[in-house]
């Protein structure tokens, strides 16, 4: 069941900036347990061919050119790169250090024009720690933390590769959707959870007459700014989706009933207790992006969370990708996949499981032509791991992003190594010594 | 364990707190003020047919049966006599004692996280060592339940890190309770919880503008805390001897320290960097006490020989990072290095810990994250080591590996048997007994929370589903 949402429909609205790789590289990877998350399902024994950074071709008898540098996978895994549906990489360095941390623009009710592009740093320590880990992709976004805005901002989506991207094209679609809170931070923010509809519409309503108001002068309180009238207009016109923080249930009907209001094009970011709406979502097309590991009421909003709702949200179709709710869901994206193995021991197909990492995050964002899969025509971001993909005992053993090879290098293996004595010749383990 | 070890544990469930045996002579207030009440109910003998035996002692035994009976551990060897036990075929699963975790706020930061419920930090002075953290456990906390279904029989519940001394801990079953009394491990030892770094210099001289503001002014303030102490109780234990004239005024501050300085309470330190740590051992030798383990110490690895030397465990996450600069240099080979050092004091000890509410549902996949890490990297660790981090060392660093953290006969019956190898994401804890009490059996969940806050949360649903057969497992 792969429906298309509207997300894809954009290509010639907005720009996908898509590089191209530097090198006009071939090369096949062989011998490998390959998860398409395509309709080819899971090849055993496959090979994949790559071709200037794309995927040209995939399967059992795949003929590989003269000419073609050949990888070994040894029968290992190799799924797609993994894409974090919502992060804050790039975006921030240490929570703990606010010099470095640009998730919250703050004391504004509406940061609609705030655009994420304007602070995103290449050069996180964090992109390699979660590269070598398997992350290719993901969406960097805004944050209606306390203090910061109704409407947060807009967020981009990234590669991993950072400063190494070809051409240095590592912003992968800059604007690619607005971010905004209802529940209970969307109550902090706003005095009250009808205060916080209210002031979302009374947005999208100045958004909508093209900022009369503004241009009438009759603004001279006004919290919107010209350039977020642009921006709200971009979202009215469906060129960009809404990501709506909303957990609790009648919170997420209030969030359909405002898209429905003004056709917005909306996801649902949260979600704790979407099952209990499954229906309505599904019957809207609306996506979520949730947390399966969560089961615990931590707040109010999230009460009747619980761990098999995936499972309710499937049989009723509604489509989600995995995101991690906790405050680690940047400096550890590597962790995704123990979130969606977590799900897997919960009742899900690990293949299901793998996707919702993959190809339903890029679904959900509007990337899944080119990216989330291992098929021919798509972007080669592919992993190599040395056992289950989903399994916290592995790990990734190379990485390419666009075709190219990862260097498997970050702050922490240089850490690492630079204080961990090998084991002895005769098989003794040897302490670390403190330098 | 020992014949006399187990007597003082049950004179110990009574009213006396540590005061078994001429190690740990009577504090001065002899009489436990909130002793626990906790009994395990009777249960009928088991036996675990055929699992693999993980013992917490760094030996597998395959194909083994374990029999528990009375709440202990009875036998353990292979082709034990059913008699009339219930017999439990484990089929190969695997067997394990009871995951301890030594650094939880379950009870004193529960869910839901509101400010009715935010009792784990009394953040209104850098040194509250009067303060007890079980005062503040809300038993109806539904992280408890999650946390047994992962395995979890025994935790440490801490005060928070926002103060140099942030007050006492307290080690409990993690059985249903009403009251924490009803929960309280029996004979176990309070601790002291001490936090290091920017916590206390955050909360106090950033946001408070008063002293610490600085880590000068954090070592300042345990050392002013425990100098006094050190006079409080010299003045306390020359009366004691032959109790003439009236006795010093009481400080409650200074009976928790000077019961550190006994021995009596165990120290348990929050203190990510290296340096810090070295800085606390330094303390901890000037005032004459010793420092059980560092909490979260992510930078352990660099002074793992230290730890070693000193018997100081590291009680660390398998690869939380970043979200302060004290958490900045985190390597996902901590724990693999702390546990590799060897020193002539002993090996290293390395625990695996969650300090958090999800994270304690799933300490078995944080340690198989850190084993793996560690064999990458070159280090040998198999399961029947690793296993050792969630159970066996926890329990030496809260001071209760005679009673319980290794499955040996004549040890409590706190096992949970594992659907496969606990090292995985897919392994589920199928049945987890508590002094030999079945508390979880996956197979056959009770309907209803035992969270009474859960309970009719959905009420439309609650009405749907019979109620269950009272359980009479709670006094």
């Amino acid at each position: 069941m792969i429906r298309r949402t509207s997300l894809q429909a954009l290509g010639g609205l907005v720009a996908i900036v898509l590089a191209g790789p530097a090198a006009a590289e071939l090369f096949a990877i062989g011998n490998a347990e390959v998860h398409t998350v395509g309709s080819a399902g899971v090849l055993e024994g496959a090979t994949v061919l790559v071709r200037n950074g794309h995927i040209e071709a995939v399967g059992i008898d795949v003929a590989v050119p003269d000419g073609a540098r050949r990888i070994d996978a040894g029968g290992r895994p190799l799924t797609p790169g993994l894409i974090v549906a919502r992060s804050q990489l790039g975006l921030k360095e240490i929570d703990g250090v606010e010099e470095t941390n640009d998730v919250a623009s703050t004391q504004k009710r509406y940061s609609a024009a705030l655009d994420v592009v304007d602070a995103l740093n290449p050069r996180s320590v964090l992109l390699p720690v979660n590269r070598i880990a398997g992350v290719t992709r993901a969406l960097t976004a805004p944050d209606s933390t306390k203090g910061g805005s109704l409407i947060a901002g807009q967020g981009a989506i990234i590669s991993l590769a950072g400063t190494l991207a070809a051409d240095g094209q590592w912003i992968v679609r800059p604007q690619a959707a607005m971010f905004a809170a209802l529940g209970e931070q969307g109550r902090e923010l706003a005095g009250g959870r009808p205060a916080a509809l209210a002031a979302l519409r009374e947005a999208f309503e100045e958004a909508r007459s093209g900022g009369a108001r503004l241009a009438d002068g009759l603004s001279g309180d006004a919290q919107l700014s010209p350039l977020d009238v642009a921006a709200l207009r971009r979202l009215l016109q469906r060129e960009m989706p809404l990501v709506l923080g909303a957990e609790r249930a009648s919170d997420i009907v209030a969030a359909l009933k405002l898209a429905d209001d003004y056709g917005l094009q909306l996801i649902i970011c949260g979600g704790a207790e979407a099952h209990l709406v499954a229906s309505e979502l599904a019957s809207r097309g609306v996506p979520v992006l949730l947390d399966p590991s969560r089961n615990l009421p931590a707040h109010f909003e999230t009460l009747h969370v619980r761990r098999d709702a995936v499972a309710v949200l499937a049989k009723a179709g509604v489509r989600f990708a995995f995101i991690d709710a906790s405050e680690f869901g940047s400096h550890n994206a590597r962790n995704l996949r123990q979130l969606a193995g977590i799900a897997a021991a919960h009742g899900m197909s690990r293949d299901a499981a793998l996707a919702a990492i993959t190809l339903q995050p890029a679904e959900i964002l509007g990337l899944s032509t080119v990216l989330g899969s291992i098929e021919p025509g798509k972007i080669a971001d592919l992993v190599l791991w040395d056992g289950d993909p989903l399994e916290v005992t592995s790990a990734a053993t190379a990485v390419w992003i666009d075709g190219q090879a990862m260097p498997m290098v970050s702050r922490q293996t240089l850490l690492r190594d630079r204080y961990l004595k090998r084991p002895a010749k005769d098989g003794a383990a040897a302490p670390a010594t403190a330098r | 364990m020992t014949r006399s070890a187990r007597a003082c544990l049950a004179a110990l469930a009574t009213v006396l707190l540590a005061a078994c045996g001429d190690r740990h002579p009577a504090p001065i207030a002899a009489a436990d003020p909130f002793p626990s009440t906790y009994r395990a109910p009777e249960s009928s003998a088991v036996l675990i047919r055929g699992a693999t035996v993980l013992t917490g002692l760094d030996t597998r035994l395959d194909d083994t049966d374990v029999l528990l009976s009375d709440g202990r551990i009875a036998a353990i060897g292979k082709g034990l006599a059913a008699g009339g036990t219930t017999v439990i075929e484990a089929g190969g699963r695997y067997l394990t004692p009871g995951i301890i975790d030594v650094h939880s706020h379950l009870g004193v930061y529960p869910a839901p996280g509101v400010w009715a419920t935010s009792d784990g930090n009394e953040a209104t002075a850098p040194t509250t060592a009067e303060v007890w953290a079980e005062h503040s456990i809300w038993p109806q906390d539904p992280g408890f339940q999650a946390a047994r279904a992962g395995g979890v029989t025994t935790l440490q519940v801490l005060p928070g890190s926002a103060n140099l001394i942030g007050g006492r801990g307290v080690v409990i079953k993690n059985v249903p309770a009403v009251t924490y009394q009803q929960m309280l491990f029996p004979g176990a030892r309070r601790s002291l919880k001490m936090a290091c770094g920017e916590n206390p210099k955050r909360v106090y001289g950033k946001n408070g503008g008063r002293s610490p503001a600085t880590g000068m002014g954090n070592v300042a303030g345990y050392r002013a805390a425990f100098a006094k102490a050190s006079g409080y109780r010299a003045k306390w234990d020359a009366w004691s001897k032959d109790k003439k004239g009236p006795s010093p005024d009481r400080d409650l501050a200074m009976d928790t320290l000077a019961d550190v300085l006994r021995g009596h309470i165990l120290v348990q330190m929050h203190c990510y960097r290296a340096d810090q740590m070295a800085t606390m051992l330094d303390v901890a030798r000037e005032f004459g006490f010793k420092i059980q383990a560092f909490h979260h110490a992510v930078e352990a690895y660099k002074i793992a020989d230290l730890l070693a030397d000193t018997q100081t465990c590291g009680a660390l996450w398998a690869d939380w990072w970043g979200f302060k600069l004290e958490a900045w240099d985190a390597i996902n080979e901590n724990i693999a290095i702390v546990d590799a050092a060897r020193s002539d004091q002993g090996p290293g000890c390395a625990i695996v810990h969650s300090d958090d509410p999800d994270g304690i549902q799933r300490l078995n996949q944080e340690a198989a994250k850190a084993m793996a890490a560690g064999r990458r990297a070159g280090l040998p660790i198999s399961e029947e080591h690793a296993i050792g981090w969630l159970t066996a060392n926890p329990a030496k660093a809260l001071g209760i590996l005679e009673t319980t953290g290794t499955l040996e006969v004549g040890k409590a019956a706190d096992v949970v048997l594992w659907s496969r190898s606990p090292f995985s994401v897919y392994a589920h804890a199928d049945q987890v007994w508590i002094d030999g009490v079945l508390r979880l059996d996956r197979a056959r969940p009770n309907p209803q929370p035992d969270s009474d806050f859960m309970l009719g949360a959905d009420v439309d649903e609650a009405v749907a589903t019979p109620p269950a057969a009272a359980t009479g497992d709670t006094p």
